[in-house]
């Protein structure tokens, strides 16, 4: 593309802000693998990688899957003195469910299930379209922002060693299990992990835009970045 | 604009304005980001306002959290005792059984993380869109990343409430039952994370020379 109207100091067009540090940068068609660094604060503004969007949207029907057997079979089960409990994720978060502490509950439940099968499903609707080439459904744009937003609020892994100090607290007061529910949240974290490796917000909303979002026509190549 | 040791135009610089959320650029007296729909703000000194309230808020509720209990435990119905414990005693009860590893790890992520953070959001705020050099904007930069990231790792001690109190419901035996501390915790944490996320990142090169970098090779 050539230099000269391949971007517009006046509008905007073409050009890239670093979130971080605004320094500028002219957008340039990049190869699945590559990784871009901004010039001033180092930080990654793009990396691409081929294949992305399929390997995202079976992760998240991974963590979907994964998350109905976390909250339904056991999670851990105590026995002492022949009384014996097993509660599920349901029951941690009924724990709660008495009077004042309810608003506690509900925050609980969503930071460990509803927000990752959320985002789960906002990836799925903003990139399934995109995988198969054709236009994103409507409102795409608004779930993948939300998705991104909600990304710090979902604390599947923070609960996981949460259990593990829960483990050792209560070992002095009982015997302790582990339930079928606890590797599937063990799972969970790695299946977040590798979806933290192939997610390339810059090439996403690229990929949004150029399959036909409306903007303000000013879209640049139509169909690249995998 | 992007060889090596030309200088660095900032959008800012440019009278443009950057979209935080998907880096798209738009002319300064556009107000949403048509590509992403999120509110574009201009990196300006006034949007630490909102940081200062959430981390305040944040603060407050950190008080009660450590006076309070994070949980009641009892046994025997109370015959052999019932036991309250606030953050504190619940890892000083940790060493006592000699769990050293488990008693540094909820004390890091709910006494150290929470005080770091409160310190480091009101230390970044302080300076940001002061002058600076490029080495002390990496540093900050750097520290409000860790502050990002570590900032969700205090809500160990609010789960390991809820764990307990679900499972060790052992009727006479033993029971668990969460404190007003869990709470007043909870939304300690989620403010200061609100506070942080509040804070933009790009205030802290607002008072830097516009000038590359040695040594890093710029694309795109």
């Amino acid at each position: 593309m050539d230099a000269q109207d391949s971007f517009d100091l006046t509008t905007g067009r073409g050009l890239m802000a670093c979130p971080r540090c605004d320094a500028l940068h002219v957008e340039d068609e990049l190869q699945p693998g590559e990784t871009v660094n901004c010039i001033r604060c180092g930080g990654v503004l793009a990396k691409p990688r081929g294949g992305a969007f399929t390997q995202l949207i079976a992760l998240s029907f991974t963590t979907v899957v994964l998350m109905m057997g976390a909250i339904f079979f056991p999670f851990l089960e105590i026995s002492r003195m022949g009384f014996g409990n097993a509660t599920s994720l349901f029951g941690v978060g009924m724990a709660f469910a008495d009077g004042v502490l309810l608003p506690l509950v509900l925050a609980v439940m969503m930071m460990i299930v509803g927000l990752p099968v959320l985002r789960a499903f906002l990836l799925v609707y903003t990139l399934a379209p995109l995988a198969q080439g054709r236009a994103p459904y409507r409102h795409a744009a608004r779930a993948f922002r939300w998705s991104e937003l909600l990304r710090p609020w979902s604390m599947a892994e923070i609960f996981v060693i949460g259990t593990a100090v829960a483990l050792v607290k209560v070992a002095g007061l009982a015997t302790v299990h582990l339930g079928p529910a606890f590797w599937a949240f063990c799972a969970l974290i790695l299946v977040n992990l590798a979806s933290r490796g192939f997610m390339c917000q810059t090439t996403i909303w690229d990929a949004i835009e150029d399959a036909g979002l409306h903007t303000d026509g000013r879209e640049m190549v139509p169909g690249r970045l995998s | 604009m992007t060889e090596d040791g030309a200088p660095i135009l900032t959008a800012h610089r440019a009278g443009l304005l950057g979209c935080r959320s998907c880096g798209r650029v738009w002319p300064e007296d556009q107000e949403t980001c048509d590509r992403c729909g999120a509110d574009l703000v201009p990196p300006d000194r006034r949007g630490l306002q909102k940081v200062w309230a959430w981390w305040a808020a944040g603060l407050i509720m950190y008080v009660p959290a450590n006076l309070f209990p994070m949980m009641r435990t009892q046994t025997f119905a109370g015959l052999q005792g019932s036991s309250e414990a606030t953050i504190l005693e619940g890892v000083v009860e940790l060493m006592h059984y000699g769990n050293y590893d488990i008693a540094i790890i909820v004390f890091v992520a709910s006494v150290i993380v929470p005080v770091a953070k409160f310190l480091a959001i009101a230390w970044l705020a302080t300076v940001a869109g002061r002058p600076a050099t490029v080495e002390q904007a990496h540093t900050r930069l750097k520290i409000y990343e860790v502050v990002e990231f570590i900032g969700r790792w205090s809500m160990i001690d609010v789960f390991v409430v809820a764990i307990l109190s679900a499972l060790v419901q052992l009727g006479f035996v033993a029971s668990i039952h969460p404190g007003p501390a869990a709470v007043s915790f909870a939304l300690s944490v989620a403010f200061t994370m609100l506070s942080a996320q509040s804070f933009d990142p790009r205030l802290i090169w607002r008072g830097l020379p516009l000038r590359s970098r040695t040594g890093t090779e710029g694309q795109d």
